[in-house]
């Protein structure tokens, strides 16, 4: 085991984060507009939203970083400005922690996909490595490679990642076939959890793509084909929209009953993704420090 | 009767490349697709027929494959891949003898989202069921998608919106397209991770599918509809 993943998990199950898109909405970013610029246009607002993270209780927060690849980048015509919003997204994240949590910075999927053609293994290759290493030289203690349906696509930002030697998480998003426990491209958990181990990813796991209710089997299901840790960041349920507004009816404390599950199931670190907010962060941990040890 | 056996034959033989065609676009095998729709059209197999006869329940069989959990969504663009190769070949032949396809289909994520590929699917999907398909990209906006339907005649608008932040947009180009005018003119659809059947009652779309094979299904729907 990497040796901080063996030190983060030296007390029990870790608490990370919530969403970010959605705070940050909260805070003035508009419609369609790119999250990842804000660390250049808004640090006050990223720092927020980090700071919140922290103050609910989170051992690990993430970073404002999982849209800035040179790929998705591109599409805003700042491809070239990579580099500077990774670092600047790893440093607010550490100045909000203050040595009170740990910085995990957030690698996304690309947007294209290899299969169709749109983008080449090199190409993905030479934007995940951009983006380690920019992260990396922000003083990112750990990298997260999340979000991910295909796994050849994983597989070669796991490989980014390692080079830098930080720890890398490696997750990806359970959306499909009728009971959802498939990728995208239709990979079981058993198929995952044995991919992203041998990639060498240091922690494995799943986020997004549902409601956490049905991450238990699928957390169940990574933890016995593999060694590694479990990383579970579930969304709150399916948004429904009233009046125009985006709503999640599950509330911080529904989400968090079931955590206890999900410890059971082997999860390590647990937080949540699309629809949790700090709130929910802080459910969390307070349903970790008053659950038994497992 | 030696006369009947050879047309017999023939017949046989006809019907076995069609099976192999068949089984060409099922398992995705694009060269050999190509190769079969040559050879069948070039026998005097009728063009319509072939599409009807052979390739669109291929294109059924994949979705039902789909369906039941046998197909994901690499196999989908692979069998959709396999249809196109075949009616590369055959659609010349339709629009020189005046036959129309199904529907004209403007596709685009629209205003605000760049996420594509839940778009880029469906399309080759839309393409492979029959339909011709402009493909308008990503960040589509509202007036574009008006320009589509007074300019290129399009009959149906696909709207895909990845993010919650997004989907209003969706809603936005329903407004627009009535205030131009033209809402009647076309049947919108919609799609995304997180649109619901319910929103697209609340906007005022004509259908929503939650994936790429039933998009097709609505896509039909839809055109029989507007005949």
């Amino acid at each position: 085991m990497h040796p901080v993943i063996e030190r983060l998990l030296a007390n029990g199950p870790v608490v990370t984060d919530g969403a970010w898109g959605t705070q940050l909405q909260a805070r003035g970013l508009g419609l369609g507009d790119f999250p990842d610029l804000w660390n250049l246009s808004h640090p006050q607002a990223v720092a927020e939203v980090a700071r919140a993270y922290v103050a609910a209780g989170s051992q690990i927060i993430l970073t404002n970083t999982f849209g800035a690849n040179r790929i998705r980048l591109a599409e805003q015509a700042l491809a070239t400005k990579a580099g500077e919003i990774n670092r600047r997204g790893v440093k607010l994240s550490l100045a909000a922690a203050r040595g009170q949590a740990q910085v995990f910075a957030s690698i996304g999927p690309s947007g294209k996909m290899l299969l169709s053609g749109d983008i080449t293994p090199d190409e993905l290759r030479q934007a995940f490595t951009e983006q380690a290493r920019a992260l990396a030289a922000g003083g990112a203690e750990g990298l997260v490679v999340e979000t991910m349906s295909d796994l050849e696509e994983a597989r070669l930002a796991i490989a980014a990642a390692r080079e830098t030697g930080l720890p890398v998480v490696a997750c990806m998003v359970f959306d499909s076939g009728k009971a959802k426990d498939r990728t995208m491209m239709g990979q079981t958990p058993e198929q995952v959890a044995k991919a992203l181990t041998d990639a060498g990813a240091d922690v494995i796991g799943a986020n997004c793509g549902q409601g956490i209710a049905g991450f238990v089997s699928i957390c169940q299901r990574l933890h016995a084909a593999t060694d590694r840790p479990i990383w579970i960041k579930a969304n709150a349920g399916l948004p429904t929209v009233v009046d125009g507004k985006t709503q999640y009816h599950v509330t911080p404390a529904e989400f968090a009953g079931f955590i206890p599950d999900l410890i059971a199931a082997g999860a390590a670190f647990v937080g949540g993704c699309c629809g949790t907010s700090p709130e929910f962060i802080a459910a969390v941990a307070r349903c970790l420090r008053t659950s038994p040890e497992p | 009767m030696p006369g009947v056996a050879i047309v017999d034959l023939s017949q046989h033989t006809a019907m076995l490349d069609l099976k192999r065609l068949h089984d060409a676009v099922v398992t995705g095998d694009a060269n050999t697709s190509r190769t079969l729709t040559q050879e069948a059209l070039t026998a005097g197999t009728d063009p319509l027929q072939l599409v009807n006869q052979c390739l669109v329940p291929a294109m059924d069989e994949v979705g039902r494959r789909f369906e039941s959990n046998e197909y994901f969504v690499p196999e989908l663009l692979i069998s959709a891949r396999a249809m196109k190769a075949a009616l590369e070949l055959i659609r010349p032949l339709l629009t020189a003898r005046g036959d129309k396809p199904l529907g004209r289909v403007a596709i685009g994520t629209v205003r605000g989202d760049l996420h594509d590929i839940g778009k880029n699917l469906v399309a080759s999907l839309l393409e492979g069921g029959g339909f011709e398909v402009i493909d308008l990209g990503v960040n589509v906006s509202p007036e574009t998608f008006i320009a589509t339907v007074k300019e290129k005649e399009a009959t149906i608008i696909a709207m895909s919106a990845l993010l919650t932040t997004t989907m209003p947009a969706m809603r936005t180009t329903i407004e627009a397209l009535k205030q131009a005018g033209v809402r009647d003119k076309v049947k919108v659809l919609i799609g995304g991770a997180p649109i619901t059947q319910k929103y697209a009652e609340e906007i005022g779309a004509d259908g929503y599918s939650e994936n790429a094979v039933g998009a097709v299904a609505l896509a039909k729907k839809a055109a029989t509809a507007a005949r």
